[in-house]
């Protein structure tokens, strides 16, 4: 058993990061919110592979594992990389010209629940609708929708469209490929939460450290030392949950693979949310302002809490699995 | 990133588990906590079997008689030792996990010879004289003090939070040989247990009856030649044991917990509640499937802490982020117990009718979790401070 990243995995985590710092530091994203999405940055992140980096090498993608999805759908995310990277990367292997960043995919997970709202993210950047029910996979061209903007979503990078019906489109996949990208959305969201719930720590760490309140860093005040430590305990929980489901999904577990993913998304969930949360508290003042990471943090894990399955949800699902 | 086991740490595991479903049934359930004799008996005779069979000191070298386990290997021992729910190590945790160690790696080839086949055969049992009513979490400012007196060392002073001090041979000693500096001015001692001048006191926990004692030293005489390490360097000594830690300390703990949960979601399902059962409470259940997760992602963590420190040789600081999480985990889980059982729970016995897992003893013993062996406070200034490089606390003198 050798449950560390290889070295291999770390150098392709280290260019991820290094193009996330370069192409789309902060400030670019307090910039682009509200904005367009940037067609320059999808072309840039499919020559990266992000899009291609789950078809095998004949189909002239990457021939990752989930392993090496996780670790770059961490950092992704841990640089707030706006647009619907999740859906396009989980169909590219479905839709032509989505692994190039010609063809721009959302999606919607319908196989928990078809009622209520149909509120699609980044509608008007996409040029197709993924849609996952319970035996079938759907493909629907937005030129086919109708509906309205959302004027203010909650993530201003997130931007919601409202649709009206949803007519049947073309049915491109059967339950069995439908489970499957549900399994592997499930996980790379879940990867996502994990890279926030870094983010939120690295911003707190250093911003604790930088702060001066009564002479001296607002960190070596016990109880911001303390929310910091609760921080770290609470990522390493979900880091070390996301990797065991990535390797579980890739056949180098020893567990059930569903439970493994569920587990993975609570955890990861809770870590986002909770770190942002704790990030906001942390900065005091500046917590509050616009033109500061916490607040984009603490928006975006709604957003990936939304998707594949809220915590709740994933806790009812493994304590069925305990059910004799 | 990979999770399972190779080819011979399964065949370690299958010749273990084979083992221990004869060595667990032929050793028979405990006897009863109040019956000191007959505890150390079940225990010593239980790590004699365990030395028989070549299982005993799994971490330590084989030259001094363990098993010499890689760390995979120790994680396969303590998964199976958990599955089958084999005797707890009990009274030989001190020697056998500290005590034993400590001198694997300070003590003179004396002191080695004297004790560690003994130790390894359940023929010693030791017991830990560190804290003191004024030195817990401050372990540095104890004040028992040694003073030489030809080749003795005269011992005075109080300890507290002594596991098994009356029934154990051997006491691993820590005393103050040097004024002049906190740190610098500590040695540790094996105090012999039959020695003139030693009181043991029993001390009552919130659980009732208890392992722990108060000990009084009143003019002990210990010979210097049972001194661990040179005089004054106790302190360092003292650390050196903690890096025999290897990130597995938990591993035994984190399986169990997961086998605790299942036996909660099925009493669950037996407690008739309002027509229905307590499992039907969907708050009950979700609660619950939380739980298993986080005990589901600590036991990855001990997993990947045990790969990193298999690559590197170096301990991490990762010990203190399992131990922070697993120990507040281990207590929401039994007060999530005590709490299914409502009135019940007002019980400490068994009551009619209702399968007795022992949750309410479970949920009191956990406190103690977040409080001893470097409490929860402790651990969150160590990782804020160690981890994430935030200033220390500042020092009042």
């Amino acid at each position: 058993m050798d449950f560390r990243v290889t070295e291999d995995q770390a150098a392709l985590r280290e260019g991820i990061r290094s193009f996330c710092e370069g192409r789309i530091p902060f400030d670019t994203i307090v910039e682009s919110a509200e904005r367009p999405l940037d067609p320059g940055l999808w072309t840039d992140l499919a020559e990266l592979g992000v899009f291609s980096l789950r078809e095998t090498e004949a189909e002239g993608g990457l021939g990752f594992g989930l392993a090496e999805a996780v670790l770059v759908f961490a950092e992704l995310a841990r640089h707030l990389v706006p647009g619907p990277v999740l859906w396009s990367a989980l169909t590219a292997g479905l839709v032509p010209e989505v692994a190039e960043g010609k063809r721009v995919v959302t999606g919607l997970d319908q196989t928990r629940e078809a009622a209520g709202p149909i509120l699609v993210e980044h509608f008007e950047a996409s040029d197709t609708l993924i849609v996952l029910e319970s035996e079938s996979i759907r493909r629907i061209e937005r030129s086919d929708l109708a509906g309205r903007p959302i004027e203010t979503p909650l993530d201003p990078l997130t931007p919601l469209h409202q649709l009206s019906a949803l007519p049947p489109g073309k049915s491109i996949g059967d339950g069995e490929a439908s489970r499957r990208l549900v399994r592997e959305g499930t996980l790379l969201a879940a990867a996502m939460q994990l890279g926030l719930s870094e983010a939120s720590l690295e911003h707190a760490t250093r911003y604790a450290l930088e702060r001066e309140q009564f002479d001296r860093p607002i960190g070596s005040f016990q109880a911001i030392k303390h929310i910091l430590a609760d921080m770290l305990v609470r990522k390493e929980q979900a880091k070390a949950a996301v990797y065991a489901a990535a390797a579980t999904a890739d056949g180098r577990g020893v567990s059930d693979v569903e439970r493994m993913i569920s587990t993975a998304k609570l955890m990861a969930g809770e870590a986002a949310h909770k770190n942002a949360r704790n990030c906001v508290q942390v900065y005091g003042g500046m917590g509050y302002v616009w033109e500061m990471p916490p607040h984009f943090l603490l928006k975006r894990s709604f957003v990936l809490e939304n998707v594949f399955g809220t915590m709740d949800e994933h806790a009812d699902r493994i304590a069925e699995t305990l059910a004799s | 990133m990979d999770l399972r086991y190779s080819e011979s740490d399964q065949h370690f595991r299958s010749d273990l588990r084979a083992w221990l479903a004869e060595a667990v049934a032929a050793h028979g359930p405990g006897p009863s906590r109040h019956d000191w004799d007959a505890r150390r008996a079940y225990d010593t005779s239980w790590q004699r079997k365990l030395f028989e069979a070549g299982y005993a000191g799994i971490n330590w070298p084989k030259e001094y008689g363990g098993r010499g386990a890689s760390l995979m290997e120790e994680l396969v021992y303590y998964e199976e030792l958990s599955r089958a729910r084999a005797p707890n190590v009990a009274m030989n945790f001190v020697g056998v996990r500290h005590g034993g160690p400590t001198l694997i790696a300070e003590g003179t080839d004396e002191q080695k010879a004297a004790h560690l086949p003994r130790i390894l055969r359940g023929e010693e049992v030791w017991c830990q004289g560190f804290s003191e009513p004024t030195a817990g979490s401050d372990l540095a400012a104890l004040r028992t003090s040694a003073v030489l007196d030809g080749d003795h060392y005269v011992v005075n002073g109080q300890k507290i939070w002594t596991s098994f001090a009356h029934c154990a041979d051997y006491c691993e000693l820590l005393v103050r040989t040097g004024t002049d500096s906190k740190h610098r001015g500590i040695s540790w001692l094996v105090m012999p247990m039959d020695l003139e001048g030693i009181e043991i006191r029993p001390l009552p926990t919130l659980l009732g009856e208890s392992d722990f004692s108060e000990m009084f030293l009143e003019d002990v005489r210990i010979p210097v030649g049972n001194r661990v390490g040179k005089e004054n360097d106790g302190w360092r000594v003292t650390n050196v044991t903690l890096s025999f830690e290897r990130g597995t300390a938990w591993a035994a703990d984190v399986i169990q917990l997961q086998r605790m949960l299942e036996g909660i979601a099925e009493l669950a399902q037996s407690i008739e509640r309002q027509g229905a059962s307590a499992w039907d409470d969907q708050a009950l259940r979700r609660e619950i499937g939380h739980l298993s997760a986080e005990v589901e992602s600590v036991w990855s963590m001990v997993k990947l802490q045990v790969s990193e420190l298999a690559q590197s040789g170096v301990p991490g600081l990762g010990g203190s982020v399992i131990k922070l999480a697993f120990t507040e985990l281990n207590q929401r889980i039994f007060e999530l117990g005590t709490r299914l059982l409502g009135r019940a729970g007002l019980a400490r016995d068994p009551v009619e009718g209702l399968a007795d897992l022992g949750l309410v003893d479970r949920y009191l013993s956990t406190l103690s979790l977040t409080i001893a062996a470097g409490s929860s406070q402790i651990q969150r200034n160590i990782i804020s401070e160690r981890m994430l490089g935030m200033p220390k606390e500042p020092r009042v003198r």
